[in-house]
């Protein structure tokens, strides 16, 4: 008996449609989300994240109303976010429907709002999300959907953002993203033996080896991805046997 | 059947309301003393802090009424923090006392694997369950916390083991509660909810009929 390890499908929208790029450009129409939800939640998703990467306050009822839309199709964890800069923001977004919320820009410009929204609502509610880069011999973050750089240390602003009161790292390899080359290891075993919380692994996903690398190697709490689930080229069901067969502890579907 | 999942401002109620809703299930949400009189049963669903549950509960003037309705033999549920605020006290929140509907403590869990404890895990079984029956014994329930009863006497049923054991199981006659959330768990968490309405329903009409006492479990 054992916390399983979780794979969990994610959908970036422009708030309204799924949409995909690689290195997060280029970006196309993928769907809809309540409908891939849907599909996920009886595939056997352990969790699932819907994000809004165009994060404007203009589109903030329309992304509100896909939470909602998406929440009434799941029985299992949603996490949501994307320019979430508040208390307030952060209550409208569980309000609609999300178990979690995650927060990235607005947190290593304002670190204390990881500390107000984990006294508001719970650790357990609070995913700090980095996206992180490779520069020389460190890993950077990188703010407003991987654009600008911080100057700051990643692996650092993950045990800070812990020490503020995230419950989660969701961390993004952008040197991987949209590459299907597997997830970055060394980034991701760097966050998790950094941080006492769970860490979710992002970036790269594809074959289910690339899963079992992540989990064993990256020491990954759980594994996220888009565009391979979204295309079917990899099926939830297949992928949770085949880990499974390798002794990696999940929970296998219904 | 006249189901009230109590309101007391925070908690995730609409997930359990839709979980509810998918077993064909209607319920509504009771914020007044006054409310939770007369149902057959009570759900306290659960998020954040223990101190600030109890005391949404008291400012709402709950905590009675809802010691009563159990004392009278309403089924209630609880789920993850409102099965925490069953106990008498929580490491959470050491000047805030509980519902006292068991006299053990909550405690934080030590930090021996990684916390929060979120995500799917697995029960070992200590005694016969209501709550579990025709869930398979290695079935994965979703778990979102850092703080649990590790203790529950008698009415400790099903266990998990993550930074030592602690219940995530309870029952006792009309009290139900689980540390995980059987409406995030999928099909299994949805057997858990059948099984409680089943229970309810089971006591409801023992309730109803004359010499039966109130809340007795079969």
């Amino acid at each position: 008996m054992s916390l399983a390890h979780r794979i969990i499908p994610c959908l970036d929208t422009d708030g309204e449609r799924v949409v995909k790029g690689v290195n997060f450009v280029n970006l196309r129409d993928a769907g809809d989300p309540a409908a891939l939800a849907a599909r996920y939640n009886i595939e056997g998703a352990d969790e699932l994240v819907v994000l809004d990467i165009a994060a404007s306050r203009d589109h903030r009822p329309t992304f509100l109303e896909t939470i909602r839309r998406v929440a009434a199709e799941l029985a299992i964890p949603l996490t949501a976010g994307g320019g979430v800069a508040n208390v307030d923001e952060g209550r409208a977004i569980l309000r609609a429907g999300a178990d979690k919320l995650t927060v990235n820009t607005a947190a290593i410009r304002n670190p204390a709002l990881l500390t107000a929204l984990a006294a508001e609502f719970g650790s357990q509610a609070v995913v700090l999300a980095i996206d992180a880069k490779r520069v020389g011999d460190h890993w950077e973050a990188f703010v407003r959907g991987g654009s600008v750089p911080t100057g700051i240390d990643a692996i650092e602003w993950a045990r800070q953002g812990v020490d503020r009161g995230a419950g989660e790292i969701l961390i993004t390899s952008m040197d991987k993203d949209g590459t299907r080359s597997g997830f970055d290891c060394p980034l991701t075993a760097a966050i998790s033996r950094a941080v006492s919380v769970p860490v979710i692994a992002s970036g790269g996903a594809d074959t289910p080896d690339t899963f079992l690398e992540v989990f064993r190697e990256g020491r990954a709490d759980a594994a996220l991805a888009a565009s391979i689930f979204h295309d079917s080229i990899q099926g939830l069901g297949a992928l949770k046997k085949y880990l499974g067969e390798q002794g990696v502890s999940v929970r296998q579907s219904a | 059947m006249n189901i009230a999942l109590v309101e007391y401002g925070a908690g995730n109620l609409p997930s359990v309301e839709r979980a509810l809703a998918r077993l064909g299930v209607e319920s509504h949400r009771a914020s007044k003393p006054e409310e939770l009189a007369g149902c057959d049963a009570l759900i306290l669903p659960g998020v954040g802090h223990f101190g600030a549950l109890m005391r949404s509960l008291g400012e709402r003037s709950l905590v009675e009424p809802l010691r009563n309705a159990v004392a009278q033999g309403t089924p209630l549920l609880g789920i993850c923090l409102g099965l925490q605020a069953m106990f008498a006290t929580s490491d959470e929140a050491p000047g805030d006392a509980g519902l006292a509907l068991f006299p053990q403590k909550v405690s934080a869990l030590p930090a021996v694997d990684r916390l929060p404890h979120m995500g799917w895990n697995q029960l070992r079984r200590a005694q016969p369950s209501k709550l579990l029956e025709r869930v398979p014994e290695d079935a994965y329930f979703y778990f979102a916390h850092s703080y649990a009863a590790l203790d529950a006497g008698d009415a400790g049923v099903a266990y998990c083991d993550h930074c030592g054991s602690f219940v995530a199981v309870v029952e006792q006659k009309n009290v139900f509660a689980t540390q995980f959330h059987p409406e995030k768990s999928g099909p299994v968490g949805a057997q858990i909810l059948t099984n409680f309405l089943r229970q309810a329903d089971t006591q409801a009409r023992q309730a109803g009929l004359p010499g039966r006492q109130a809340g007795g479990s079969a």
